[in-house]
């Protein structure tokens, strides 16, 4: 295909009265939004780095402190039990919505009827309102009146506090991540898994592996770029998540569940230090753009791969 | 069928039934609370299907005054933040595509993966300095943070599958570049942009973290008005989540209904907004 294309603009390059046509430019299809995102993206960026510096208090006047507030952070236990509490919360976020993500895309892979409705149904929490999700999970960890506790009464299991006792509090948000955002995991291997040819599978069949088999040397290795992509993903949005842990704990009991996205609130809108907010919030920045140059080099990997894949 | 066919058959089934119950019960437990009098909602072991329903907590939300509000105020900003990012990011996604300036995308990407409370700090003084705290604008123009990279970055992944060939053969015979886009890329694209839409429409409406920053009390919008409820009616669950489930509700519906479109968008740019 690109192949005709470069003939064709040969042959028009070599028409003289084409000499004088140029390809167009494309930049005033890109300058509203480039102006929009100067903005709201790059302006808050640039104001934030520059507000870390300065000591910054709503209702005091500023002084520039230099790097006093970054110095600040590691001195600050409530920061770094946040660091804590974010890394525990994200590592189990990712683990286990992949784990059950893959699981329930091996089965929405298969053929049945309504599955595109069933797909729909299942998607609904990731799109559901969070805050919506949070008020009726917090109806559902309540001790004495939780459906989840009458649950495991059915089971013989005894009653938990949740989201009430700071042992259980990451695990039990954890639970809602996991229901909320396994569907995003199961549409991007499912995605993989609609690109892996049939032969390897029609092989196996014949050489007479069973079904864990299949999974785990044919399955398993192909669709693994996804997976990859699916846990890249789920890291950035567990990092940063915010509306199911704000309107289930506010962070609590006591600091238990607070995140740095947590703390960084409380720091910046109910301290009102905006300074130190400012410099949590470039950490928190500096953290998510080693990520996404990450997520950015995965993208390119799957480009590549998913040509070679088109072209086969 | 012989035997094997249909166990397989049967198990198929039970772990599709698995996969999907935990949504599904948790939808219909929202609208069973919904749905309860507050004695149902109070008792132990818990009641599933009341005898009476209560359909007064329906009403009772609606009633309240300042519901509508809160409504109107949703509609007012999630619709204002989507049509502008379409207004800009449709063109942007398009210009994009056909530069091939990948570089670009660093930046959208980047954008995408901040979190919300990042942009808020300086947003907020900056609304605050220009007095426009007291009206929906500041909640419009940030809700452009989540809306315009997600029209941009399915937009860009859109026009790069459209074929170049007819927009070159109109550029050739003397179109301007605006009539190429207004008359050749632009209804072919005509999925993509139901696509952007609706997902800038879903991730703007669910939109919270800049609510509680932003709005005061007349600016509320749904997700911050619920949340104020869970702090102020810790008790009355029947009305609470008649509220939740009438803020989710379109949501809902929508996912259901175009839940092709948002597969592919999901799939597409894994976006999330916030």
């Amino acid at each position: 295909m690109s192949v005709v294309t470069q003939a064709e603009l040969a042959a028009v390059e070599n028409q003289p009265p084409a000499r004088e046509w140029r390809p167009p430019s494309y930049w005033p299809f890109v300058i509203p939004a480039l102006v929009v995102v100067l903005a709201v993206i790059i302006f808050p960026w640039v104001f934030t780095i520059w507000m870390s510096l300065q000591e910054w208090k709503v209702g005091s006047p500023t002084v520039f402190v230099g790097l006093a507030n970054y110095l600040r952070l590691p001195t600050d236990p409530r920061f770094v039990e946040a660091v804590g509490h974010t890394l525990s919360y994200t590592a189990l976020s990712v683990v286990l919505p992949l784990v059950f993500g893959t699981l329930a895309a091996v089965v929405f892979h298969q053929k049945f009827a309504a599955r595109g409705f069933l797909r729909g149904i299942f998607i609904m929490p990731m799109m559901a309102t969070p805050v919506a999700i949070a008020l009726v999970w917090t109806m559902m960890f309540h001790p004495q009146l939780g459906i989840l506790n009458y649950l495991l009464s059915l089971v013989g299991l005894p009653p938990q506090l949740w989201v009430f006792n700071p042992t259980t509090v990451i695990p039990s948000l954890v639970l809602v991540e996991t229901w909320q955002w396994t569907p995003l995991v199961m549409l991007i291997v499912l995605g993989g898994l609609a690109a892996i040819p049939t032969e390897p599978y029609e092989s196996a069949q014949i050489d007479g592996a069973n079904f864990w088999q299949v999974f785990r040397f044919i399955t398993l290795p192909l669709i693994m770029p996804f997976l990859f992509i699916a846990g890249m993903i789920r890291m950035i949005d567990a990092v940063k998540s915010f509306d199911i842990i704000f309107a289930i704990t506010q962070g609590g009991p006591g600091s238990a569940s607070e995140t740095i996205n947590v703390y960084l609130y409380s720091v910046a809108f109910v301290y009102y230090d905006l300074g130190y907010g400012s410099a949590i919030a470039v950490v928190f920045f500096l953290l998510i753009v080693a990520l996404a140059a990450l997520l950015l080099y995965l993208r390119k990997r799957l480009l590549w791969t998913s040509q070679l894949g088109s072209e086969a | 069928m012989n035997p094997r066919a249909i166990l397989g058959r049967i198990g198929l089934w039970l772990s599709v039934f698995v996969i999907v119950s935990p949504a599904i019960l948790f939808f219909l437990w929202m609208a069973s609370l919904s749905l309860k009098f507050e004695i149902d909602n109070a008792s132990y072991p818990p009641v599933f299907i009341p005898e009476h329903f209560a359909w007064r907590n329906y009403a009772d939300v609606f009633a309240s005054n300042r519901f509508l509000t809160y409504f109107s105020n949703s509609l007012v900003v999630t619709g204002c933040a989507t049509a502008l990012a379409m207004l800009v990011g449709v063109p942007a996604g398009y210009g994009i595509a056909r530069m091939a300036a990948h570089k670009s995308a660093i930046v959208i990407l980047i954008a995408r993966i901040t979190p919300g409370l990042s942009y808020l700090i300086p947003l907020f003084l900056l609304f605050q300095w220009l007095g426009l705290l007291g009206t929906l604008v500041p909640q419009i123009i940030i809700h452009l943070v989540v809306t315009v990279p997600i029209v941009i970055w399915i937009m860009i992944g859109y026009f790069e599958t459209t074929p170049l060939e007819l927009e070159e053969a109109a550029l050739i015979d003397g179109a301007t570049r605006w009539q190429v886009f207004r008359h050749v890329a632009l209804p072919i694209a005509r999925p993509g942009l139901a696509v952007a839409f609706i997902l800038a429409v879903i991730f703007s409406w669910n939109n919270f973290v800049f609510g509680i920053v932003l709005a005061g009390r007349e600016t509320r919008t749904l997700p911050v008005a619920v949340y104020n409820m869970i702090s102020f009616d810790q008790l009355s669950w029947g009305p609470l989540a008649a509220a939740a489930l009438i803020v989710t509700a379109p949501v809902l519906l929508l996912t259901v209904m175009a839940q092709r479109q948002i597969v592919a968008g999901l799939t597409a740019g894994a976006v999330k907004g916030g």
